[in-house]
């Protein structure tokens, strides 16, 4: 715990933990591969979340050649096309959204920002790696098994996911994506034990809870969440594939398959969803928890200004944690399950809303008065703030029962969740990346090059979701790989899906300029020097960039202040360090209370 | 879902009493250099380990409060029949509880440092756990020679499930208590001995624990239980 | 400067394709026309706080930009201000919310004087059974399910007698009548949805769901599946022929004396399924 104690002239006294015993690698196998260093395993995180990220971009355009051009390509078919929706959604939100923002973030941040030499438990967080790179190769598996993947859609709803009729129901597709579910499950929690832990055990000395950058409050809850969230879906798989598998009848009723009676008694598919959703309800949190902390952190920056309504922010981040957990239903307000549960539902979700809006204004009145740098860190934020607030609000209409009632299972809700929990925390990374790269390598990622794949990036991906919000309107529904003869679908709404897909292709190629960024300025970068962006949070202040193993040399530092004394007045610079003694800030009696 | 949002609640407090003790309504920006408030609250700092096992048994917790409620839920529909428990359960359970008092001797020996008692409690504590594991096993058989066999009824999946879920975790104990052993017997620091005895009593309490309530369910005596937690959600 | 501009258009753009787009909800033909209202105040309640955030963020973008000499305001954080506007939001939620839990409410209260129909979905089509002259339909069990039974239907009860079943084929309702649909599927989830109705549910095995909706203008409408259910889900469609009473009791004559020859007891085979 934080204890620290105060010498007689009110001054923190010089550290004197004992040194955390660190692990030295030995070979350069254990340095860069089976290392236990949490800065190489967060690289090796993104890197395998990256690529999967890249697959999952491919299956996009799949889908988007056939919405935007049915009938063209003919080896996408329904299989086809449903088999890449599931993996292409499972993969953007488990393996790659989850492990980036919790594995790669969360490794790389979380020790330097709280001041700690490395994660408390290195070898478990090397483990959690590995298991997580097995389980991405146990899904990849599943392009090459007889039958191909599962298509039983991300949600995997039994019975339809473990029958005939869906692609892989009844093949090898179902058993390797419940396989690999679980075993991401155990390595992340492998992961998540040392996250938190981290924040709760290894803190620098003076890093009160209230002195931890937002970045770390994000990653630290929505690991906290993914630890009890996660089970939920374990528990789901495990007797899904006992029904796959052993033919127990947990989620399967008494059923006739295509005029076959099938062997199963009396099961109830609403229990799957319901755990599910257990599961998948905190699991859009978990995602976006650690985008709203590192956006506040990159606003915050940018600005040259304190974020504003600090404690707001955490206790919001507190409130949307735990309240998370009791609006999971508000998938189910069409399942038929008992309807007396959408008025508890529907209040609980609009309930949340509040809380995330508080965070939304805080980030908008940090830049008020602030002196903007347009830096393409700050433009990521910034497009993050559209794009959340526009998937935000169109989340009021899903949450509130019976506006669902027509838009639940269309092309809205498809919008829906790719602007709030597809694009947006997708901008943070990147806006994230512009801005720890530095630090990571020691060089400046290409500015033109950043901005030219934010502008396409951020405008692209607004209008492909943005008009799709309308199709959904009209009642398409989603999962449907071809809309040709539908009677109420007027001709101009297949022009515009054609539109959205050549944006999408756009878009997508304009990732590779990223990629093509990410590797060229490994070497042509423009040297960053220690703390290019003039930031106070700790992980600027190491005294080798990039931060060698072990970050801070022989001592550890100490911290003097909160995250965010930028533009204090009366201080020479506009930022003061949080490692950085010294005198109080004058003029503190301006300060509101 | 009842049963798993009764253990989060729990938890909800268990961590609202934590936060409330952190300092959550200072001022940080007030106070640049006067880190030391917090200082009297944490006199003695806690193992890492100990929190991380901590966590550990709040996610262990999780997953089977879910398997239990999924099991609520399930148990209400027309085609679930109890299922009789084997007799050899309370023999099982009088060993997890031996094993749970050896290891909770084998704190107080090593405490004390006494190395003779502490070496006696930990076998004490393995053999009585492998023995319940084996009396596990001859509950399935027993179970499945009366015809109550997986895939039949899904009470009784749910019972093999269950206690395979309890078994495999007992089994992981056991490792750890292996190694536990080994440090009892190599000693290099009794720091480290003396967390490793107190972790792994720690975990086989908590095993107990999940274990009594199982039972508690099978027995029907958490019937009653449950049903309070299935109107909290209708 | 050009920043905070791009921002106003996408703010403005947004607005205009809104109100100029050619796609919106296909014309109602039942009674929910609550849900539209509903998702109209919404619109305009989000449509506000969007163009206002965006505009906040534009004018600060452009008011607070980087420049010689500037320094940001120190300000940790505005008590009152921050409470203001919880209490606003909170305000804008519970408006949207109210109406939300008022109409969902008549969404699951059935009418006393709704006629009972089923709506039979299966991999990959839907078939509807009608009560016939008693107004009721019999009891079914998915076990019952066989070539001839196509539904189900327990053909011990005597309410079977006269029930109408239609296999594959289209839905007939008259005009201006509540229905409530009982839902029932013998193999996965699908979900019926309509968009002219605007209610959809899911169909689920093992269990009967129901909606009701009464529908108010003639016409026929695409019934489609919501709820992935297998490779043929987008193939799974069939109608609904909304008619004049007159018309419709012509037809449903019709019916009747076709299918009642179908659904002559069968003989007797031994075991009775438990229902
Ligand atoms: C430019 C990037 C992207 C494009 C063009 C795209 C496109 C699509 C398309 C066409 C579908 C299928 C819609 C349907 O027929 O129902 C889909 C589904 C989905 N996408 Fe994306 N997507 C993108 C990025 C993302 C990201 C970043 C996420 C991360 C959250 C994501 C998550 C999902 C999910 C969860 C589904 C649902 C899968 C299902 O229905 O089972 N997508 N996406
Ligand atoms: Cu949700
Ligand atoms: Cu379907």
């Amino acid at each position: 715990m934080v204890d620290v104690p105060l010498g007689p002239t009110g001054v923190i006294a010089a550290p004197d933990v004992e040194d955390v015993e660190l692990y030295h690698p030995h070979s350069w196998l254990t340095k860069y591969v089976f290392s236990q260093d949490a800065k190489v395993i967060a690289i090796q995180y993104s890197f395998v979340a990256l690529s999967v990220g890249l697959i999952a971009l491919v299956l996009s355009w799949l889908m988007r050649l056939q919405l935007g051009f049915p009938g063209v390509f003919s080896f996408i078919d329904a299989n086809a096309y449903y088999q890449f929706i599931t993996m292409h959604g499972m993969m953007m939100v488990v393996y790659v959204l989850t492990a980036l923002f919790l594995g790669g973030f969360g490794n790389y941040l979380i020790p330097l920002m709280v001041g700690a030499r490395d994660m408390v438990f290195p070898y478990v967080n090397m483990l959690s790696f590995w298991i997580y790179l097995l389980a991405v190769l146990i899904l990849v598996a599943s392009f090459f098994v007889p039958g191909g993947p599962t298509g039983a859609g991300w949600t995997l709803y039994p019975p339809q996911a473990i029958l005939s009729g869906t692609p892989g129901g009844q093949d090898w597709g179902i058993i390797l994506m419940l396989v690999s579910l679980m075993t991401f499950i155990i390595g992340f929690t492998m992961g998540g034990l040392n996250y938190v832990v981290t924040v709760l055990q290894a803190r620098a000395r003076g890093m009160t809870l209230m002195r931890m950058p937002l970045t770390v409050w994000g990653i630290f809850t929505a690991s906290f969440m993914a630890l009890l969230a996660f089970p939920a879906l374990f528990v789901g798989a495990v007797m899904m594939l006992f029904d796959r598998v052993l033919g127990t009848s947990f989620f399967m009723p008494v059923m006739v398959e295509m005029g076959q009676p099938l062997d199963r008694n009396g099961g109830s598919p609403l229990l799957f969803q319901h755990l599910f959703w257990f599961f998948g309800h905190p699991e859009v949190y978990i995602v976006a928890l650690p985008a709203f902390g590192i956006v506040s952190d990159l606003i915050s920056t940018h600005a040259r200004r304190n974020i504003f309504g600090y404690r707001m922010m955490v206790w919001a981040l507190l409130a949307i944690g735990a309240l998370s957990f009791i609006v999971w239903a508000h998938h189910m307000y069409v399942s038929g399950m008992n309807p007396y549960f959408g008025f508890f539902f529907a209040t609980t979700t609009l309930i949340i809303a509040v809380p995330t809006a508080i965070k939304v204004y805080n980030w908008i009145l940090t830049l008020w008065r602030g002196d903007i740098h347009l830096t393409v860190p700050m433009l990521f934020a910034l497009a993050f703030i559209v794009t959340f607030v526009n998937g935000g609000l169109t989340g009021l209409f899903l949450g509130n029962v019976v506006v669902d009632v027509p838009l639940s299972d269309t092309m809205f809700v498809v919008a829906h969740f790719h602007m709030v929990m597809g694009v947006a925390p997708i901008l943070v990374i990147f806006g994230a990346i512009y801005h720890w790269y530095p630090k990571v390598t020691g060089r400046m990622l290409n500015d033109p090059l950043g901005k030219l794949h934010f502008w396409v990036t951020f405008l692209g991906a607004y209008a492909i979701f943005f008009p799709m919000h309308y199709l959904g309107l009209m009642g398409i529904p989603r999962r449907y790989h071809d809309i040709a003869d539908m009677a109420f679908v007027p001709p101009s709404a297949h022009a515009l899906n054609a539109f959205i897909t050549i944006v999408a292709l756009i878009v997508g190629a304009t990732q590779l300029v990223f990629v093509f960024n990410l590797f060229w300025s490994l070497r042509h970068g423009k040297p960053a020097g220690g703390n290019p962006w003039r930031a106070t949070t700790l992980e600027w202040q190491t005294p080798e960039t990039p931060p060698p193993h072990g970050n801070w040399g022989k001592d550890l530092p100490v911290v003097y202040r909160w995250a965010y004394d930028y533009s204090v007045p009366g201080a020479d610079q506009d930022f003061l360090a949080q490692s950085q003694p010294g005198p109080t800030r004058a003029g503190s009696g301006s300060i509101h209370g | 879902m009842g049963s798993i949002l009764f253990f989060l609640s729990i938890l909800a407090i268990i961590g609202t009493w934590w936060l409330s003790r952190q300092g959550l309504a200072s001022k940080p920006w007030l106070e640049p250099s006067a880190a030391g408030t917090l200082q009297d609250l944490e006199p003695e700092p806690v193992a890492p380990a100990k929190v991380g096992l901590g966590v550990l048994l709040a996610v262990i917790g999780s997953f089977f409060a879910l398997f239990i409620s999924a099991y609520a839920m399930r148990m209400q529909l027309p085609d679930w029949r109890t299922m009789p428990i084997p007799s050899i359960l309370w023999l099982n359970t009088a060993m997890l509880v031996a094993s749970s008092l050896a290891l909770h001797g084998a704190k107080v020996a090593v405490r004390r440092g006494e190395t003779g008692e502490l070496k006696f409690t930990l076998i004490a504590a393995g053999v009585s756990a492998l023995a319940f594991l084996s009396g596990q096993l001859v509950a399935w058989q027993q179970l499945a020679q009366e015809g109550y066999r997986l895939t039949i009824n899904p009470a009784n999946d749910f019972f093999y499930i269950l206690t395979g879920a309890h078994g495999l975790h007992v089994l992981g104990g056991l490792v750890a208590l292996v190694r536990t052993s080994e440090k009892a017997w190599h000693p290099t620091s009794t720091d480290r001995l003396r967390l490793s005895v107190e972790l792994c009593a720690t975990y086989w309490h908590f095993l107990l624990f999940v274990w009594l309530v199982l039972l508690s369910i099978w027995t029907g005596w958490a019937g009653d239980f449950i049903d309070i937690c299935r109107q909290l959600l209708t | 400067m050009a920043v905070a501009l791009i921002l106003v258009l996408v703010a403005v753009g947004s607005v205009v394709f809104h109100l100029v787009s050619p796609w919106w909800w296909t014309p109602i033909a039942s009674n929910w026309r609550y849900i539209d209202n509903t998702i109209i105040i919404t619109f305009w309640i989000t449509g506000a706080v969007f163009v206002a955030v965006i505009f906040f963020m534009a004018y600060c973008v452009y008011r607070f930009r980087h420049q010689a000499g500037r320094r940001a305001h120190y300000e940790p954080e505005n008590k009152r201000l921050e409470w203001w506007l919880t209490i606003v939001t909170g305000v804008g939620v519970a408006a949207m919310l109210a109406p939300g839990l008022f109409v969902w409410r008549q969404f699951i209260t059935v009418p006393e004087d709704a006629t009972d129909i089923e709506i039979f979905g299966q991999q990959w089509q839907w078939s509807f059974r009608l009560p016939g002259p008693d107004g009721q339909l019999a009891a079914s069990d998915a076990r019952l399910i066989s070539p001839d039974n196509p539904l189900g239907l327990n053909r011990e009860d005597p309410k079977s007698q006269d029930d109408i079943v239609i296999e594959g084929g289209e839905l007939h309702l008259p005009v201006n009548k509540p229905v409530k649909a009982l839902l029932r599927s013998p193999d996965v989830l699908h979900d019926f949805y309509v968009p002219e109705f605007r209610a959809k549910m899911d169909l689920v095995p093992g269990q009967i769901s129901y909606i009701w909706f009464t529908p108010i203008r003639t016409g026929t409408f695409e019934i489609l599946c919501a709820e992935l259910c297998g490779v043929g889900h987008p193939q799974m469609r069939g109608k609904v022929i909304v008619q004049e009473e007159s018309e419709y009791q012509a037809w449903l004559q019709d019916k009747a004396s076709k299918s009642f020859a179908r659904l002559l007891p069968a003989p007797k085979t031994g075991a009775s399924m438990p229902d």
